[in-house]
């Protein structure tokens, strides 16, 4: 079974992040990639992203493109990045998500994929 | 087989205690919550029918397990018709199920159990859950005992079994590393059902005696179950749990007057307390503290037990209570109404001003909590302080919902008046 885990954390910490941390974070995500991969459960798909001040949000109505800046809804913790997990069950991507270095300081919402039919 | 003819009452019994037993095996048999449901659904509807002229089987469950499955195989053959020509036996294959003759039918009630209180369902729905499909209460039975209404209670069951199936959540009993956690979260559903029969948090019924009996039941259901699995220890928690209820439930009868009143522990009426629960309960107790593994749950029946032994209330000894409190204080240092009962323990084993200098510090986290207003209403009329003692009174009748400790309250009320003029 399929789950995207959506890893959201609060973005404040950012500003004051040193080049170590940074660096360091990235080791940890290094790190994951590689236990995931070992674990049978990497799919390759898994992304960071940059933060929500660069999101452009995008409506359509009657016709019309609306353009606002800004994530669709401005909430402390925002999606950061995400991977899809193939798993045994829901205990499985519990298992792996809590290993998401960012579930340390933020949270990971894990979803199970559609599985669209043929 | 008996051959007498049978009331339809004493069926939907039977039923009712082989139900979870059942459908633990068909969801195990079949890897489908909701298909398995159905099909019990139907066999019971059958044994409606045929049971009354041909007298109940040796083995019902058995006999409910065999009718379920040949249902499930026909509906899956039909729906494999449909679809690709499939075989249902082959289907059944794929999801590598054995197709086990039904009169040995293993007890699958274990994995059942770490289903339903499995933490990606919201509490709620984890006793729902619990009550309605290892209970076999029906929906509106759930419904009526938590206090809910129906269509919110079949919405709520409906989503959770709809997320068991969609989220993959498992069906089997977690690896010896995840054990232990997971099996608090199960103590607690049980837990829950226990206290929500026991007080219920609003109406006029204070004990619902029936979510105590189901509660308990659950709870010896799975300690036997814990206790029967080759790899896993018998648990001391499970069967602390299974004691603090049984010592509790013993004093059911005596907490309420015959007029529906609140009775306080100090002056219930001791002859109507349930002693084969006590020796029972006391006897679990004696079983899980030999395991060395102490815990809240075990705790906590230590101290319904030293109440228990008491021959009066004043013969409860009451410093050996407070040491218990201590005792738990330390293992949840942030649970302030475990410092409230700490507080009562003291009070009662020193006198009321050292309880009420205990109370103290607890007045902000707990001044939202009606027990804590009527512990210290209760404390300053022993002191002699009756003027305090209605202040904090009247600010507990704020705070309850119950009738039946809302008019406990309002007589301690008057008395205290009385005293003060």
């Amino acid at each position: 079974m399929k789950y995207i885990c959506l890893i959201y954390s609060s973005e404040e910490g950012i500003e004051h992040a040193t080049a170590e941390d940074i660096q360091a974070e990235i080791g940890e995500y290094m790190a994951y990639g590689q236990t995931i991969e070992q674990a049978g459960v990497a799919t390759g798909l898994g992304e960071a992203l940059l933060p929500s001040a660069t999101a452009t949000t995008v409506r359509m109505r009657d016709g019309k493109t609306l353009t606002t800046d800004g994530p669709f809804a401005e909430t402390k913790e925002q999606l950061g990045g995400f991977y899809i997990l193939d798993c045994e069950d829901i205990d499985q991507a519990i298992k792996y998500a809590a290993l998401i270095p960012g579930a340390k300081y933020g949270c990971v919402e894990i979803r199970p994929l559609m599985e669209i039919p043929g | 087989m008996t051959q007498s003819p049978v009331p339809n009452s004493d069926i939907e019994q039977l039923f009712q205690q082989v139900y979870g037993r059942v459908l633990a095996n068909l969801i195990s048999h079949l890897r489908d919550f909701e298909l398995a449901e159905d099909v019990l659904q139907e066999a019971f509807v059958t044994a409606l029918q045929k049971w009354p002229e041909s007298g109940v089987p040796n083995s019902p469950a058995a006999w409910l397990t065999t009718v379920a499955r040949n249902k499930a195989t026909d509906r899956l053959r039909r729906k494999t018709k449909w679809e690709d020509g499939g075989d249902a036996e082959i289907i059944l294959e794929k999801r590598g199920v054995e197709m086990t003759p039904a009169d040995e039918i293993p007890d699958e009630r274990l994995k059942l159990i770490f289903t339903c209180c499995h933490p990606a369902l919201n509490l709620d729905a984890q006793v729902s859950l619990t009550l309605n499909t290892l209970g076999g209460l029906t929906t509106a039975e759930v419904a009526k005992a938590l206090l809910v209404p129906k269509t919110t209670m079949a919405q709520r069951l409906v989503r959770a079994k709809r997320k068991i199936k969609q989220a993959g959540i498992p069906y089997r009993v977690p690896a010896t590393e995840e054990l232990s956690g997971r099996l608090n979260g199960v103590l607690h559903v049980i837990y829950l059902i226990f206290n929500e029969g026991y007080s219920a948090t609003s109406g006029e019924n204070l004990i619902r005696a029936d979510l105590c009996t189901e509660a308990i039941r659950l709870a010896t259901v799975l300690t036997h179950l814990l206790d029967r699995e080759p790899a896993l220890n018998k648990d001391a928690e499970a069967l602390g749990l299974l004691a603090l209820m049984l010592l509790h439930d013993a004093r059911q009868s005596s907490r309420t007057a015959a007029d529906g009143t609140l009775v306080l522990l100090e002056e219930q009426n001791r002859n109507l307390w349930n002693q084969d629960k006590i020796a029972a309960g006391i006897a679990i107790l004696d079983q899980a503290m030999a395991l060395r593994d102490s815990g809240p749950y075990q705790i906590q029946a230590a101290i319904s037990a030293l109440h228990a032994e008491a021959k009066t209330a004043a013969d409860t000894d009451w410093p050996q209570i407070a040491m218990l409190y201590t005792g738990l204080m330390q293992l949840e240092p942030e649970n302030h109404i475990i410092q409230l009962n700490h507080a009562v323990a003291v009070a009662m084993a020193e006198g009321p001003l050292a309880g009420l200098a205990l109370l103290e510090p607890l007045a902000d986290s707990l001044q939202d909590y009606y027990l804590f207003h009527a512990a210290k209403a209760d404390l300053n009329r022993r002191a002699g302080w009756h003027e305090a003692a209605l202040l904090a009174y009247q600010a507990a009748v704020e705070l309850t919902q119950n009738e039946v400790e809302l008019s406990f309250l309002e007589g301690r009320i008057a008395e205290v008046r009385g005293s003060l003029n």
